[in-house]
């Protein structure tokens, strides 16, 4: 067990960590105001690869996260119009988002790069290893004041929680709802770009691999708490080091492999179980997925 | 006024998506008309066209009904995906342990164990909602990894033949196979994988329509459905409707096991699922939730997916990434119908 248990397997936990608390402070801010957002692995995608493009085409890294939150900006509005203008199921909405940035970024690479869904390597001098990790746990205070002691928080809260209070409070909702699901946008668009442009070198294809939806879960076991929500996401990508580190090297007594798939189920299940009100209650916000409409 | 709801507004967010992908298309400097020619034509070609085409369109008719049961009850159901891969293992399962039985026992077991496991694990985020009220929605898409895990776990650690390189388990017992389409039409190739679960997926469609708009737990589950407090009132168990439309729901996305297991591959294939359960969504959507809106849709995304193949291969640099392309956009244009209607009444004055 030694081998398994040391400064370096924190070290990469925080490093597994960082994009899940990226996106999950994301799914917050949307979550918070009341939009469900299962998208967060799309706009992932969409950051991920746009900045590791654009991050090899310009040779600029801050470049390549800047286009990278724009993408993840660009493709939360379409969410955040279909959800809040046109009432669409924001569940549905969240899907359909999902299923075009597993089709586009393979699309756009085919044509732009000839490949069959990877960009091509960054060169290393090019890369962000540091930056996102710093935002990431500078955004989790960050975003405890602004939810507790702004009052754009106390409105993002107030329309999550009861939009026709709210409403009638003078707060204009459909507003604050399109700044959570923007807000959402940006926050899990640099959470990709770090995957792409900070611990790897390229785009590949579906590079996520499920770390929206971990997000998710970990947003679910935080309680849509900023604080919690990150040492939800801590404890997650502790589980993900220590799956990676065990890998052949910690046998069972009988000198067999442990199966990872056991450990990967970890945060699913615990978020099923958390869900269910074993460990502590975890209420959602109380209009959340509940379309707003104004009374005429 | 409501057929023209029912008909007009999916025919219009297909037009719609279609358009979105031409531009897309056209921003890489191809030719939408040429790429959609080939998408479209190649797949409705006598034999192999058609025989893929309706190949594919058998899983999401059954994914496409699953999600379809469910939102009828006012459910939804993203959890097609683990609920079709718990399936198929355990059709495997039963094929591999039992593989001396006789084919008219056998066959049928394994249909059961389908049904069964599909239908189990489709009932646990519905005993989770019914006894604790958490979200359908969460549990389904953490129980789609879990039953992923699981699954490569047994497939990888119990029943795979040692040293096979491929994540695959032994095959079933020959008595297992499930008869393919060439028995059936005369001149039809077989190796073409279309198999009779195509039938049992229309005959599905024809038991559900049944279910839910002539029998009373039917009736019970679409008032559920459509207005729950009232339906508490009127006397219906609410709670147990909702366990029971998931576990139909899983049931039928676990009959794509059958065509997997029974009907194409003869063992469990880890990972074989392209989305069908992601892909059920936008045929139930698309299909109205009606099982015969359910089949048309079908029917048209395995268009998408079968003519995606010889786009990969005889366009420049048009990729298959256009079919899911289309499918995102035509979901999001069908939930997203407000927009039309808005439109619509702008320009018609109805």
């Amino acid at each position: 067990m030694g081998e398994v248990l040391n400064i370096s397997l924190i070290w990469s936990a925080i490093r597994l960590s960082t994009p899940l608390i990226l996106a999950a402070t994301g799914g917050l801010f949307s979550e918070r105001a009341g939009i469900i957002n299962i998208a967060l692995e799309g706009l992932m995608l969409a950051g991920a690869f746009t900045a590791a493009a654009v991050t090899y085409a310009t040779g600029s890294a801050w470049i390549g996260l800047l286009a990278g939150i724009a993408a993840g900006l660009a493709l939360s509005s379409v969410h955040a119009v279909a959800s809040i203008r046109f009432r669409a199921d924001q569940v549905v909405t969240g899907t359909a988002i999902n299923i075009l940035m597993a089709g586009i970024p393979g699309f756009l690479s085919g044509a732009l790069f000839l490949s069959s869904g990877s960009t091509p390597q960054i060169p290393k001098e090019h890369l962000m290893p540091w930056a996102p990790i710093i935002m990431a746990f500078a955004a989790v205070p960050l975003s405890w004041y602004v939810l507790y002691r702004t009052p754009f928080g106390l409105r993002l809260r107030a329309v999550g929680e009861n939009p026709e209070a709210a409403d009638a409070a003078g707060v204009r909702v459909a507003r604050i709802r399109y700044a959570g699901v923007l807000l959402s946008g940006a926050f899990a668009a640099i959470g990709g770009a770090y995957l792409s442009i900070g611990q790897s070198s390229l785009f590949t294809r579906n590079m996520t691999s499920g770390r929206g939806f971990i997000a998710l879960a970990a947003l679910i076991f935080g309680k849509w708490r900023p604080v919690q929500t990150m040492l939800a996401c801590l404890f997650f990508g502790l589980t993900e080091a220590v799956t990676i580190r065990m890998q052949g090297v910690v046998k069972l007594p009988s000198g067999e492999d442990i199966p990872v798939q056991f450990i990967q189920i970890v945060p699913y299940v615990l978020t099923i179980v958390v869900l269910a009100g074993f460990i502590g209650q975890s209420r959602p916000p109380r209009a959340l997925g509940r379309p707003y409409q104004k009374e005429q | 006024m409501r057929l023209v709801r029912e008909l007009v507004f999916p025919a219009i967010a297909v037009l719609a998506a279609f358009l979105v992908g031409g531009v897309f298309i056209l921003a890489i400097g191809e030719n939408p008309l040429q790429t959609y020619r080939l998408l479209i034509g190649s797949a409705l070609w006598w034999p192999d066209g058609i025989g893929y085409t309706l190949f594919l369109a058998t899983p999401l008719i059954f994914t496409g009904l699953a999600v379809a049961v469910a939102f009828r009850a006012g459910l939804l159901n993203i959890g097609a995906e683990g609920q079709l891969y718990v399936a198929a293992f355990a059709t495997a399962w039963v094929g591999i342990v039992f593989a001396n039985l006789p084919g008219v026992v056998l066959v049928p077991m394994c249909c059961a164990a389908a049904v069964l496991a599909g239908g189990l694990w489709g009932a646990i985020p519905g005993v989770l909602k019914a006894r604790f009220g958490s979200h359908e929605v969460i549990n389904t898409i953490m129980l789609n990894f879990v039953a992923v895990a699981l699954v490569s776990y047994f497939t990888q650690y119990h029943y795979r033949t040692p040293g096979d390189p491929i994540m695959e388990t032994a095959p079933i017992g020959a008595s297992a196979h499930i008869p393919r389409m060439a028995r059936l039409i005369p001149g039809f190739p077989e190796r073409i994988p279309l198999n009779v679960s195509f039938l049992l997926a229309l005959l599905c469609c024809a038991l559900v329509y049944f279910f839910l708009w002539h029998t009373k737990w039917g009736y019970e589950l679409r008032a559920t459905g459509s207005n729950p407090a009232a339906a508490e009132y009127g006397g219906i168990a609410i709670r147990k409707q909702i366990v029971i439309a998931m576990t139909i729901s899983g049931a039928l996305a676990g009959m794509v096991g059958i065509n997997e297991v029974l009907g194409y591959r003869y063992r469990y294939y880890d990972g074989f699922s392209d989305s069908y359960g992601f892909t059920g969504i936008a045929v139930a959507l698309l299909g109205r939730n009606h099982p015969v809106g359910v089949i048309f849709a079908a029917l048209l995304f395995a268009i998408l997916t079968r003519g995606g193949v010889p786009v990969d291969a005889f366009t420049q640099h048009v990729t298959k990434d256009i079919v899911q392309i289309l499918q995102g956009t035509i979901i999001l244009f069908v939930a997203a119908e407000a927009l039309f209607r808005e439109g619509a009444r702008r320009w018609v004055k109805f």
